[in-house]
């Protein structure tokens, strides 16, 4: 399926893209405090999206394990948050309680903030550049792939379950207050951490349609939909779908430390099985092949998720489980597509004459 | 260590097995007919335990189990019926969309049976025939392990019976070696993925009775082995019996060594490390069915 974008749109585009940062940076006069957090915290998971835009949309690698990269990301800043606010001879309480006596060195290096928000950029990229390396090297893909991340992020979730002294457990990390000298719950530091995720929900859409623009988005598509086609024509898929996979992994870790601040809490519940298969349902839902798509289906199916599984949490599983049948069989491009559509329609309708139909079919 | 001890873990990590085999076979079979994955299969065994449980309050008595059996083996194969001519073949050669749709038939099924049954869960009760073991010096084999081990190999035995003499298995065999080919020649690959889908789910639901006689039957009972199942159908290659036989040996077996030195979920990271190490060297995994087609991803 190659897909070019239809130049004439842009305009457009730039000006929606203008008139919905205007909308997030109003937003606070708008919502309620309650909402607003809803929403810094769901513009933290687009980030996730976007990753999985980059990787599954673009790359055709189909990742269900996206939570751990996610939890690592949390499980940094949420490391210094804990300490943060201990005196020096102190251990987190949930040490206390499963009866550790010394903090291990690795969580004693997160004392300083510098080095958690860098582990937050590094580790998974590290992490993840080394898996898909391992995995792509060897040409396993398709569903292989997506199997195996499962069973990383069932491992993961298990390892953090299982190391109760160490990783606060199923209950996880929460309760803490500063970061940086801040205190978290002043309202001033509530609006700022609010742009700040603005601030990188934007420069990661900017980065990421600026890496799709280019070459690199070119052989992206390419190995998506025909490898072999590509390494007839001399070059390797794999280098390009590995960096599909860091770069995935770096908005994702980022995206899970945004969101560990926004929701005082980093838990195995917000990385394992489950949890990272959703993701997929966000991007399924916006539109796999679409940044916007990706933001657009963050967002509506938390705020969907938040307002019907406090009403009703029954039905909550079964309308999720409909729309992962649904969004599948009638709506594979996802909202963006069904936009994505109508503008072609539009412009058939305006040039009736010209060649309407030229769309390669690869797979 | 003494020996006792590793053979009473090496017993675990073959009862452990042939669970695997049970759940992963059908998973397997499909897999290599139609490349599709299906992510309800942990419900279909989960299924099957519910129906197991069910059979066991109509049926009280001895012969429970065997109704039990029956029950769960039509009931799943029904079910799987269902899913195939309802959702799979409308998604063909779309791997890993089916992956995402069959995980939505998971979810609804998952909420399906916390609603007929309760969160909790429903406990069986095994026959008094499974309640002794055999014992060896100062090593205890429980019976109901022993059952598990029997029926895994009773039915391995019974798929490559009906895979190697009979003619809807050379069917089978037609439709996984060349499928354009077995169509042009006139076999309903249609019908062949339809019986390949069925039967293996309800190879699953006899999975599930296993399930419901070694603890509580809850909604997730499922999901607890179907990620494992998954490595075990990569590890095993495309489709192949032996293979995937191979592989759920391997895993078990693994698993079950791995824990004399470490705890369950170190166990289960090593394993994972295993497996992907293991592609390293034969990334078509144990058995390789050999093809000159390209792109068989």
């Amino acid at each position: 399926m190659l897909r070019t974008t239809s130049k004439p749109a842009l305009p457009a585009k730039l000006l929606g893209a203008l008139a919905a940062l205007l909308l997030a940076c109003v937003a606070p006069w708008l919502l309620s405090p309650y909402d607003l957090n809803l929403l810094a915290r769901f513009l933290a998971l687009s980030l996730t999206a976007m990753g999985l835009v980059l990787l599954w949309g673009e790359g055709g690698v189909l990742s269900l394990g996206q939570g751990v990269f996610f939890g690592i990301g949390g499980y940094a800043l949420a490391m210094h948050l804990k300490l943060a606010d201990l005196g020096p001879t102190e251990l987190p309480d949930f040490m206390v309680w499963s009866g550790v006596t010394a903090l291990p060195w690795w969580w004693a290096i997160f004392k300083s903030p510098v080095v958690a928000v860098a582990a937050v950029f590094i580790v998974a990229p590290i992490v993840a550049a080394l898996f898909a390396w391992a995995i792509f090297r060897r040409r396993i893909g398709g569903v292989y792939f997506a199997l195996i991340t499962q069973a990383l992020a069932l491992a993961f979730a298990t390892l953090l379950v299982s190391q109760q002294g160490k990783t606060g457990g199923f209950n996880g990390l929460t309760d803490y207050h500063t970061l940086f000298g801040f205190n978290l719950n002043r309202p001033a530091t509530v609006l700022g951490l609010y742009y700040l995720t603005v601030l990188f929900v934007a420069a990661g859409a900017g980065g990421l349609l600026w890496l799709l623009g280019g070459r690199f988005g070119k052989m992206l598509r390419a190995s998506r939909d025909g490898s072999n086609r590509l390494r007839f024509l001399g070059y390797d898929p794999a280098p390009y779908k590995v960096l599909a996979f860091t770069v995935a992994a770096l908005l994702t870790s980022v995206s899970g430390a945004l969101f560990t601040l926004h929701a005082g809490v980093v838990s195995p519940a917000l990385v394992g099985v489950v949890p990272s298969i959703e993701m997929v349902i966000w991007v399924a839902i916006g539109g796999r092949e679409s940044v916007a798509g990706a933001i657009i289906g963050a967002l509506l199916v938390n705020f969907a998720k938040d307002k019907i599984s406090t009403a009703l949490p029954e039905l909550w599983l079964y309308g999720l489980g409909l729309l992962f049948i649904l969004v599948v069989t009638v709506l594979p491009r996802g909202i963006a597509g069904l936009f994505a559509e109508i503008a072609e329609r539009r412009a058939e309708a305006r040039k009736p004459a010209s060649s309407s139909s030229q769309k390669e079919t690869g797979q | 260590m003494d020996a006792a001890f590793l053979t009473g873990q090496l017993f675990n990590g073959f009862s452990v097995a042939s669970l695997y085999i049970l759940a992963a076979m059908g998973l397997a079979l499909s897999f290599g007919l139609m490349r599709v994955i299906n992510m309800a299969h942990g419900e279909i065994l989960m299924l099957g335990s519910y129906l197991a449980y069910v059979a066991m309050q109509i049926v009280p008595g001895p012969m429970g189990l065997l109704a039990a059996m029956v029950f769960a083996f039509v009931g799943a194969g029904l079910m799987g019926a269902l899913l195939e001519v309802g959702l799979i073949s409308r998604l063909t050669a779309r791997p890993l969309d089916t992956l995402l749709a069959t995980w939505g038939v998971s979810l609804i099924l998952q909420q399906g049976a916390r609603d007929l049954f309760g969160a909790t869960g429903v406990s069986v009760t095994a026959p008094a025939w499974l309640d002794g073991g055999l014992t060896f010096g100062g090593l205890q084999l429980p019976a109901t392990r022993l059952f598990i081990l029997l029926l895994a190999a009773l039915v391995l035995a019974g798929m490559a019976a009906i895979l190697r003499f009979t003619r809807i298995g050379l069917l089978v065999r037609a439709v996984n070696q060349d499928r354009p080919t077995a169509a042009a020649m006139g076999v309903n690959v249609r019908a062949v993925d339809c019986f390949v889908f069925s039967l293996g789910a309800a190879v699953a639901g006899l999975g599930g009775v296993v399930l419901s006689l070694l603890g509580p039957v809850t909604p997730n009972v499922g999901q607890s082995y179907i990620v494992t199942a998954f490595l075990v159908v990569i590890l095993g290659g495309l489709g192949s019996l032996q293979g995937t036989a191979i592989a759920a040996l391997m895993i078990g077996l693994f698993m079950a060594l791995a824990q004399i030195f470490v705890d369950v979920s170190f166990a289960q990271v090593l394993s994972l490390l295993f497996v992907i190490v293991f592609l390293q060297f034969r990334p078509q995994g144990v058995i390789a069915v050999r093809s000159r087609a390209l792109d068989s991803e």
